[in-house]
C-alpha cells in the first residue's frame, strides 16, 4: 500500500466519522489556562466554530483513528465487508492535528472513534493514548469526547473517563432484533451493559466531587447516544420508547437521531433512498416534548395517531388537533403546564407570558411580542381581545396550518 | 439642545456619568445629542453643564438595567446612546418597565442586547488564527476579524482564558487585541493588510470541512441561519461552501446508483476464520435445546437470554454471583435499579443493607452464593425514574430455568428465599411467606430450605420502631442459617 500523508488519512477519517451525528461540546466542568501552562478552555455552553452545508455545527474535530474494523455492520461505511478506502492515524498525528486546529481557533477539542482492530481493548488503548497524549503532556484543557468500544475492559473505561469530558456508547439501532442483524458482531447486551456501566461511575464521581472537588472527574459532561433511523423497520413510536427507556436508564444528556443517509459502497440490505430529514426532525421535535414540555411518548403518538409521526405538521400540534375540546386556552389565566401544550409557545415565551400578565392583561398584540408567530397560535388562544371564531372546531383547520411542501435544497 | 460626548463607540462609563448628570437635571431625551469622540458637534447645542451648580435629582434603576445597557451599548445602532437614555429616564417613573418585553422601548433594547450577544458568541467562534513568527523566532498569531457590533473588548477575556499560553493579537477595524502571553493590550483598529493573509495548516482545515460535510442532507438555510454570510469573509473554509452544494446532489445520488461491490479479500479471509458456531450454541442452550455442560456456560448463554420478554427493556442479565462450592445459596426476586446498571446481584441499597445483616450474624458474605428468582429488571417508566415492578408467574417459571442450572452447579447444603417470590420460584408455594418462615424445609430434591423476608421489606419500613424489630428479626433468621451451616460464619 503507498504511503498515506496525513492530508490524505485526514480525508479519508473525516469522512469516514462525519456519520455521526453528535458535535456537542457543552456542559463539562469549566476550565482554562490562565495560569500560563497548557492550553484551552471550556464554557459552559459549546460552540460551534463553524457549520456545514448540511446545516451540521462543526464544533469538535471529529475523526476516526481508523477505519480498518473487523466488524461487519450493516449500515456503516467502514464495515470490513466495504471497499472503502482505508488509513490509520498514529496517536501523535491526531494529537498534533487537534492542537495545530485548536490553536487557530477552528475547534473546541477532539472527538475520537474509531474501527475495531485487533481487538475492542487494543482499539480502547490507542484511543485513551490520545487523549491521555493530548492532556498530560500538552496541558490540553479543551473538549474531549471518545467513543466507547462497549467491551473494553472495565479499567480502560475508567481511564477514559478520566481524561474525556464526554464518554459515549452508540446503541445504533432501536430494536435488538435488528442490531442482531445489521451489526452481528455487535452484543446488544454489551452496548447496554456499557451504558449501565458509565451511568454508575458518572454518578460516583459526581458524588464523590460534591464531597471535595479534588476527587478525579469522569465524564463530566454525561454520556450521550446515536441511534439511526430509516435503516431498518422500526417505527417512531419504537424508537421514541427506546429513547424514553434510554433517558430513564442511564440518564442520557441527549438522544441523537440520524437519519440514514446512503454511504458509498452501500450493502445491498439498505434503503437506496435519501436520508428521511423531515422524519429525523419530527423526532427530535418529539424528544424535545418529552424532555423539556412535559409530555409522555405515549401522548405523542397514541391510538389515534398511529404509531408514526405525522411528517406534515408538528408533533405538539398534531397533538393539540387530537384533543380540540382543551383549547382555547385563556393566557391571562391558564397555568404554564397548559401553555407548554399550546402550538406556538415555548419554554421562554410562556415564561414571558407569565411575567407580563402579572404586570397587565394581555392582547393578541401583546402576545404577538411575546412568541415567535401568531399565525398557527392564535387558533387556540383567548386574550383580552381576541377568542378564535369557529376555525377550531374545523376539520380544515390542520391543512390549513400544515406548511406547503418545499423543496429543501434552495440556494 | 444639549450635547453629550463619548469617549468612544462603547464607552458605557461615559455614557453612565453623562446620563446621570442630564436625567439628574431632568433634560429630556429628545433634547440630548449623544457624540462619540472627535465628531462634528451639533450647531446648535450646548454642553452639559457638568459642574454640580445645577440641583440633581437621586436615580433609581432595577438591577438589570446596568447589564442591559452595557450590552446595548455595543450595539452599531447610533440610536443606542437616547434608547438608554429614554429608558433611563421612564425607569423614574415606571420602574417595572422592564418587565414590559411588549413596551417598543423594552422591545428594542432587548432585541438590541440579544444581537450584541450573539455577535460576541459568533466572534468566539469565527476568529480564525493565523501563524506568524514573531521577533524572537517564536510562535505567534494574528487574526483579522469584522464583528457587526462594538464588542471586541467583550470578548477579550474568552481569547485571554483560552490561549493565555500563546502570544496572540485580533485585529479588527474598531480595536485590536494583543495578548503578550502575560498582559492584555487594547489598541486602536487595524486594517486587513496588517494580518498575515495564510496559514499552512487552513489546507487541513478546509479538507477536513469539506469531508464532514454529508453532500446526502444538504440543508443550507439551517447553515445560514447559524452562519451568517456577514462572517463568510474572513472564514477560510467558506469558499468552499459553493462548490461543496453544487456537487451535492450529483455525490449523493451516485452513492444511490453505485451498485454494491464485492467484499474485498481481507473481509473474506476475515470471515472464514471467524466462527460463528460459539453464537449459536449459546442460542440454543438458552432455549433449553442443548445441553448446559458448567456454571460459565450457563452464565454465558443467560446473557442473550430471551425467555421472557423481561429482557427487552433491561440493561443486562445478572446472573447469580459468589463461589461455585458455597454451601449457601441466598435467592432474592430480582435485580434493582443499581443491579441492572451493574450487572451484578445484591450491590444496591437492599443489597448493602443484606452485608450489614450478614455482618451482625456473624456470617461471611464472601462464601456465599447469591442470586435472584428472576435474572432481568421489570420496572416501570415515570418521567425519568424506573419504579421496580414485580416479577409475575409467567417470568418466575420462565426464569426458573436458570435458577435451576445454578443450583445444579452450585450444589449448596442450603437455599435461603429472601421473600416471597423467591420462596414461589423454588417450591411453587403461592401462600404467604409467614406461615413458611421459622420452619425447617426442603426443597423437591430434598436440600435444605430456610424461608425469611427479602432485605428490601426492611427498607421499605416507613417506622423506625418497626424497622428496628424486623431488622432484629432477620438476624436471627440468618443467625439460624449459621446453625444450620455453621462452615458460613465468620472465622472468630
Ligand atoms: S427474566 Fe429470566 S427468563 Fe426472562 S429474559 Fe431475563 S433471564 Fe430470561
Amino acid at each position: 500500500m503507498p504511503q498515506l500523508s496525513v492530508m490524505d488519512k485526514l480525508e479519508i477519517l473525516s469522512d469516514a466519522a462525519k456519520y455521526d451525528a453528535s458535535c456537542a461540546s457543552s456542559s463539562t466542568t469549566k476550565r482554562d489556562s490562565l495560569g500560563g501552562k497548557g492550553l484551552g478552555s471550556t464554557t459552559g455552553s459549546g460552540i460551534c466554530h463553524s457549520y456545514a452545508p448540511d446545516g451540521r455545527c462543526i464544533s469538535l474535530l471529529k475523526i476516526l483513528l481508523t477505519n480498518f474494523c473487523t466488524y461487519d455492520c450493516v449500515f456503516c461505511i467502514n464495515r470490513s465487508s466495504s471497499n472503502v478506502q482505508r488509513a490509520r492515524f498514529s496517536v501523535e498525528e491526531v494529537v498534533a492535528l487537534t492542537l495545530n486546529f485548536y490553536k487557530r481557533n477552528y475547534i473546541e477539542g477532539l472527538f475520537l472513534s474509531s474501527g475495531i482492530i485487533r481487538s475492542p481493548d487494543y482499539t480502547m488503548a490507542e484511543l485513551v493514548r490520545v487523549a491521555e497524549t493530548l492532556r498530560v503532556q500538552h496541558g490540553f484543557r479543551g473538549y474531549i469526547h471518545l467513543k466507547l468500544i462497549p467491551s473494553a475492559s472495565p479499567d480502560l473505561v475508567a481511564r477514559a473517563g478520566l481524561f474525556a469530558d464526554r464518554v459515549s456508547v452508540n446503541i445504533e439501532l432501536p430494536s435488538e432484533a435488528s442490531l442482531k442483524s445489521f451489526a452481528p458482531e455487535k452484543q446488544p447486551r454489551d452496548i447496554s451493559a456499557a451504558m449501565g456501566g458509565l451511568k454508575l461511575k458518572i454518578e460516583e464521581s459526581k458524588a464523590e466531587r460534591a464531597k471535595t472537588s479534588k476527587a478525579p472527574s469522569f465524564s463530566p459532561a454525561g454520556q450521550s447516544t446515536q441511534m439511526i433511523v430509516g435503516a431498518d423497520g422500526a417505527s417512531d413510536a419504537a424508537i421514541l420508547d427506546r429513547s424514553a427507556q434510554l433517558y430513564g436508564s442511564f440518564g442520557l444528556k441527549r438522544v441523537y437521531y440520524s437519519a440514514f443517509s446512503p454511504i458509498p459502497d452501500s450493502s445491498s440490505q439498505l434503503p437506496l433512498a435519501e436520508p428521511p430529514l423531515l422524519r429525523e426532525h419530527r423526532l427530535y421535535q418529539a424528544d424535545w416534548l418529552t424532555r423539556f414540555y412535559g409530555f409522555e411518548v405515549g401522548e405523542i403518538l397514541d391510538r389515534h395517531s398511529g404509531d408514526m409521526l405525522d411528517l406534515a405538521i408538528d408533533p405538539k400540534l398534531a397533538w393539540a388537533l387530537r384533543h380540540r375540546d382543551r383549547f382555547p386556552l385563556d393566557v391571562n389565566s391558564a397555568d404554564r403546564e397548559s401553555l407548554l401544550r399550546v402550538p406556538g409557545l415555548g419554554p421562554r415565551s410562556v415564561k414571558r407570558i407569565l411575567d407580563m400578565r402579572r404586570i397587565k392583561r394581555l392582547r393578541l398584540e401583546d402576545v404577538g411580542k411575546l412568541a415567535r408567530s401568531l399565525t398557527t397560535l392564535r387558533n387556540f388562544i383567548v386574550t383580552a381581545d381576541w377568542r378564535p371564531g369557529a376555525t377550531l372546531d374545523s376539520d380544515r383547520l390542520r391543512q390549513h396550518l400544515a406548511p406547503k411542501p418545499q423543496q429543501l435544497a434552495l440556494f | 439642545m444639549r450635547v453629550a460626548q463619548l469617549a468612544g463607540e462603547a464607552d458605557f462609563a461615559g455614557w453612565r456619568e453623562q446620563a446621570r448628570l442630564l436625567a439628574g437635571q431632568g433634560v429630556p431625551a429628545a433634547e440630548v445629542v449623544w457624540q462619540v469622540g472627535g465628531q462634528a458637534a451639533d450647531l446648535f447645542a450646548e454642553a452639559p453643564a457638568s459642574n454640580g451648580a445645577v440641583e440633581t435629582r437621586a436615580l433609581r434603576v432595577p438591577a438589570a438595567f446596568p447589564a442591559l445597557a452595557e450590552q446595548v451599548i455595543c450595539h452599531s445602532d447610533p440610536q443606542r446612546f437616547s434608547l438608554l437614555y429614554r429608558l433611563l429616564l421612564r425607569l423614574q417613573d415606571e420602574p417595572q418597565l422592564l418587565k414590559v418585553a411588549t413596551d417598543p422601548d423594552v422591545h428594542r433594547a432587548d432585541a438590541m442586547a440579544r444581537s450584541v450577544r450573539r455577535d460576541m458568541h459568533k466572534m468566539t467562534a469565527f476568529v480564525r488564527f493565523r501563524e506568524v513568527t514573531d521577533e524572537d523566532g517564536g510562535e505567534a498569531f494574528i487574526a483579522w476579524f469584522e464583528p457587526e457590533h462594538f464588542i471586541v473588548e467583550r470578548v477579550a477575556s474568552f481569547f485571554v482564558k483560552r490561549f493565555a499560553a500563546m502570544r496572540w493579537s485580533i485585529l479588527t477595524p474598531h480595536r485590536s487585541l494583543h495578548w503578550d502571553g502575560a498582559q492584555l493590550h487594547v489598541l486602536p483598529g487595524a486594517s486587513q493588510a496588517q494580518a498575515p493573509t495564510e496559514d499552512a495548516m487552513e489546507a487541513y482545515w478546509r479538507t477536513y470541512y469539506a469531508n464532514i460535510f454529508n453532500p446526502a442532507r444538504l440543508k443550507v438555510k439551517a447553515m445560514k441561519a447559524e452562519m451568517p454570510v456577514k462572517y463568510w469573509r474572513n472564514l477560510p473554509e467558506a469558499s468552499l461552501i459553493a462548490p461543496l452544494i453544487a456537487g451535492a446532489s450529483r455525490r449523493a445520488q451516485e452513492m444511490v446508483m453505485t451498485a454494491p461491490t464485492h467484499p474485498p479479500e481481507r473481509h473474506l479471509r476475515q470471515a472464514a476464520r471467524s466462527d460463528t458456531g460459539q453464537d449459536e450454541a449459546r442460542e440454543a442452550q438458552q432455549r433449553g435445546e442443548a445441553p448446559v455442560a458448567s456454571w460459565a456456560e450457563a452464565a454465558a448463554a443467560a446473557r442473550i437470554c430471551t425467555r421472557c420478554d423481561l429482557y427487552c427493556h433491561a440493561t443486562q442479565t445478572v446472573f447469580g454471583e459468589g463461589p461455585l462450592s458455597a454451601p449457601v445459596m441466598f435467592v432474592g426476586e430480582q435485580p434493582g435499579d443499581q443491579e441492572d446498571l451493574a450487572g451484578k446481584p445484591f450491590v444496591g441499597p437492599a443489597g448493602q443493607l443484606f452485608d450489614r445483616a450478614m455482618a451482625q450474624a456473624g456470617l461471611d458474605r464472601s462464601r456465599a452464593y447469591v442470586t435472584n428468582a428472576v435474572k432481568h429488571f421489570k420496572f416501570q417508566l415515570r418521567g425519568k425514574r424506573r419504579i421496580h415492578q414485580k416479577p409475575n408467574a409467567g417470568e418466575v417459571k420462565a426464569c426458573r430455568f436458570w435458577l435451576g442450572l445454578e443450583r445444579d452447579f452450585v450444589k449448596p447444603q442450603l437455599v435461603v428465599a429472601l421473600g416471597a417470590t423467591a420462596l414461589h420460584a423454588l417450591t411453587g408455594h403461592s401462600g404467604s411467606l409467614m406461615s413458611m418462615r421459622d420452619r425447617d424445609l426442603s426443597l423437591d430434591d430434598g436440600t435444605r430450605l430456610l424461608a425469611t423476608v427479602h432485605p428490601s421489606y426492611l427498607l421499605r419500613l416507613p417506622d423506625p420502631e418497626a424497622k428496628q424489630r424486623e431488622m432484629a428479626r432477620f438476624i436471627a433468621d440468618l443467625d439460624r442459617v449459621g446453625e444450620v451451616v455453621p462452615a458460613l460464619r465468620l472465622a472468630a
